[in-house]
């Protein structure tokens, strides 16, 4: 068996021990070897052994120098696992595809495994012909692909009266962004033949919580897609196998798993998750409901209090990501002092509408503190607010929606932290 | 249809009624029959449309609910733990911690009724009866102050409810109120005179810790084990029918417990084993400090000891986290502790 001769350390306090450390005393330019390094000097036993054969894994996992790039859930958040959420390690990722074994999971009643001929989707209410659907006869409609972010509208919701918890993880990792295959809402609606008299369709999911929402038609006409793949392969059970709704741009909640019904109806349900909750409470106690557009955000994911500095000064790879409910990304700006000045930050490709966009910005880190934040701007012109910016007009209250500006205090020592500025 | 019909047919649409056809033509999927669409089709709306007919008083309420309910809810709907308020809290919204329950925040009852009846109890959903879904509404209006002890509510009595604070919403305003403040272009240079951190997430210290920080789980006593496997090793096979009887008892006991090979600890601890099993015992479960005091006095759970806590857990350990009124039957004693001997470690 060969044994790394150094192996990461997989979990967070030893990853930030080490970061301290190789951060310390180290050159703002490459130095001259002092001795020939034996990784080149000397055989390893990968350059000499072999390495796994093809039968080995089926279908694999990250490579186990990557086991701490994981979904983390925060415990005190929820009386039970069952009925709760964890957290994408987006300080750990690059690109913009999230891989959907560690993309945030949020279910209300657990994760269940409905296979795909058990499965049934229905469609009743203001229809010519209420019609029920096998797996198989949604894969023979017409299909598309699309990528979409997901983001769960407590994203963030940690922070309203401050900062609170200590990596990108937790206080973003409530999103994520993937390829979708499906059928567009639309096309199924009009196999049903839809009643004009329909202004709304209701949709439900097969688990115990029977999580509903109530959607207008303008938008399940529009954009949404009935979906059974992400990422090219099949939903995984915890992102809704066998199929699931994509409702672009709109709080993730909408985003039913196990979907099972499609009920068109002229009025809203104002089921429990649009009414008690998904609701924003504001100031003077009352709530603000059918919020359902993700407002533009971002975050810097490295940086950040899990991603810190392991170098010294001098290059520095500032790497972010910014989203937008209603439309594309057009520019981000980041700002190393907290606000007082910015510049604007290269986007990786040309923003999509209602994906992520990744943004990077090249320094040349001169080893001081920084309080790192960015701030995204979508096509509506729409610029995102600081954190006051939204106290001023929603309170403290609200739990939802929170896309305020994010500041990371980056120490001389490359370690960061979740820090609020005025 | 085509592109060109598709347009015709929204126009002529739009200036009709009730029109019908926005029909697709790939012939797939088949009529829904109207037995599905009536399994399926439960939500309630606002205004009472899908309720069934049915009925329930408070004081039936306050029994199925103390049953049902009251293990994660409370025994007055205050709520357990973490664990959803459903009474109280009116006229908290403004405040720092507004307190967001069925009577203080929830505008509409049908919500109320319709989440009950197809989510409720937490782990045994779609298990209620109708009748039921109506007592158990008509105690959480109760506890709220909303009705007298002598409310029965039903399917007609329905609308004459009024929630404090239906009045309370309003539809998403951003547009208005945030969108043309947070247009424009933006500040790049000299934005703000100074910078100073106000508030660091590391003061407050929530954040979780990795594996490595975990506390590790209590040993379980090696006398223990050995009790175990003694009385395992005694007790004859039990009657199959008196364990399937068992497992009809265990639905009330299932939203907290899990037996099985997937067994979790949960609200509760899992059960498998617990017959004969040292009290408090299983790995990362919580016990409450009474029961503790009686693992360490070394109470066994012996069928007799579970037949003496099940008929009355309150009694039986004063203190105990375990929210259950207990089983009043003595044929449903014998049939759970039968069905629970059936699930070995």
């Amino acid at each position: 068996m060969t044994e790394s001769s150094s192996p990461k350390p997989t979990t967070r306090r030893a990853f930030l021990r080490g970061a301290a450390a190789a951060g310390v005393g180290a050159a703002a330019t490459s130095a001259a070897a002092a001795t020939p390094d034996p990784l080149i000097t000397e055989v390893q036993p990968w350059a000499q052994g072999f390495g796994d054969p093809v039968d080995e894994t089926p279908y694999g996992l990250p490579i186990r120098f990557e086991s701490d790039v994981i979904r983390r859930n925060v415990e005190w958040l929820t009386a039970d696992t069952i009925s709760s959420i964890n957290f994408t390690p987006i300080h750990a990722l690059d690109g913009t595809i999230t891989p959907q074994g560690c993309a945030f999971e949020r279910h209300h009643s657990g994760a269940i495994e409905l296979a795909k001929e058990d499965y049934r989707l229905m469609i009743n209410g203001l229809v010519d012909t209420p019609l029920v659907f096998t797996y198989a006869d949604l894969e023979r409609f017409p299909r598309e692909n699309h990528v979409y972010f997901c983001e769960c509208a407590a994203n963030s919701g940690m922070e309203w009266a401050g900062a609170q918890l200590n990596g990108a993880q937790f206080t973003h990792g409530m999103i994520h962004n993937m390829e979708y295959t499906g059928v567009p809402l639309r096309t199924l609606l009009q196999e049903a033949g839809y009643q004009t008299a329909g202004k709304w369709v209701y949709v439900e999911g097969a688990d115990a919580s029977s999580n509903g929402r109530s959607i207008p038609m303008e938008k399940a006409l529009d954009d949404v897609l009935v979906a059974f793949k992400a990422n090219g392969e099949a939903l995984r059970k915890e992102h809704g196998y066998p199929v699931r709704l994509v409702v672009p741009g709109w709080e993730g909640n909408m985003w039913i798993k196990w979907l099972r019904r499609i009920e068109v109806s002229d009025a809203p349900v104002e089921s429990r998750e649009e009414t008690s909750k998904y609701t924003d409470v504001l100031e003077d106690g009352t709530a603000r409901k059918w919020t359902w557009a993700m407002d533009a955000k971002s975050v810097i994911t490295s940086p950040s209090p899990q991603s810190p500095i392991t170098h010294g000064p001098g290059p520095l790879v500032i790497s972010g990501l910014a989203w937008s409910g209603r439309g594309v990304i057009t520019r981000v700006d980041v700002s190393t002092d907290g606000g007082k000045s910015w510049q604007t930050a290269r986007l990786a490709k040309p923003g999509e509408k209602m994906a992520l966009s990744r943004f990077y910005l090249d320094i040349d880190w001169d080893g001081s503190e920084m309080l790192l934040q960015a701030r995204a701007m979508d096509d509506t012109g729409y610029v995102q607010p600081t954190k006051n910016q939204l106290r001023e007009v929603r309170g403290l209250n609200s739990i939802y929606h929170n896309n305020g500006i994010q500041t990371w205090w980056v120490r001389t020592t490359g370690e960061a932290e979740n820090v609020e500025v005025s | 249809m085509s592109k060109y019909l598709e347009t015709a047919a929204l126009l002529a649409a739009t200036c009709l009624i009730s029109a019908p056809a926005l029909a697709g033509d790939f012939g797939l999927g088949r009529p829904a029959l109207p037995e599905e669409i009536a399994a399926w089709n439960l939500d309630v709306r606002p205004d009472g449309t899908g309720l069934p007919a049915g009925s329930g008083d408070v004081a039936t309420g306050e029994a199925i609910f103390a049953e049902r309910c009251a293990s994660c809810h409370g025994d007055f709907a205050e709520g357990v733990g973490n664990w959803p308020k459903l009474a109280g809290g009116e006229g908290t919204l403004a405040d720092p911690d507004p307190v967001k329950t069925v009577g203080s925040y929830w505008p509409y009852l049908s919500t109320t009724w319709d989440y009950i009846n197809r989510s409720m109890p937490f782990g045994d959903a779609q298990s209620l009866e109708a009748d039921e879904v109506y007592a158990i509404t008509a105690y959480i209006l109760y506890s709220n102050y909303l009705v007298d002890d002598d409310f029965v509510l039903s399917n007609e009595t329905f609308g004459d409810v009024q929630m404090p604070n239906a009045d309370g919403f309003i539809i998403d305003d951003r547009a208005e109120t945030e969108y043309p403040k947070f247009t424009g272009e933006p500040c790049m240079q000299d934005c703000k005179d100074e910078v100073k951190i106000t508030m660091r997430a590391r003061v407050l210290d929530v954040t979780p810790q990795t594996e490595e920080d975990a506390a590790t789980a209590e040993p379980v006593e090696e006398a223990a084990e050995a009790v175990v496997q003694e009385v395992a090793e005694a007790a004859p096979a039990p009657d199959p029918e008196l364990v399937a009887q068992g497992e009809k008892v265990f639905r009330k006991c299932k939203a907290c417990h899990q037996v099985g090979e997937k067994a979790k600890n949960r609200v509760g601890p899992h059960l498998n084993g617990i017959v004969g099993r040292a009290a408090g015992s299983v790995d990362g479960f919580r016990y409450s400090t009474p029961l503790l005091k009686r693992a360490e006095q070394g109470l066994v759970w012996t069928p007799e000891e579970l037949t003496a806590f099940l008929a009355s857990p309150k009694k039986y350990l004063k203190g105990t986290k375990m929210s259950f009124n207990g089983l009043r039957k003595d044929a449903d004693l014998e049939a759970i502790n039968a069905y629970l001997s059936t699930f070995t470690e």
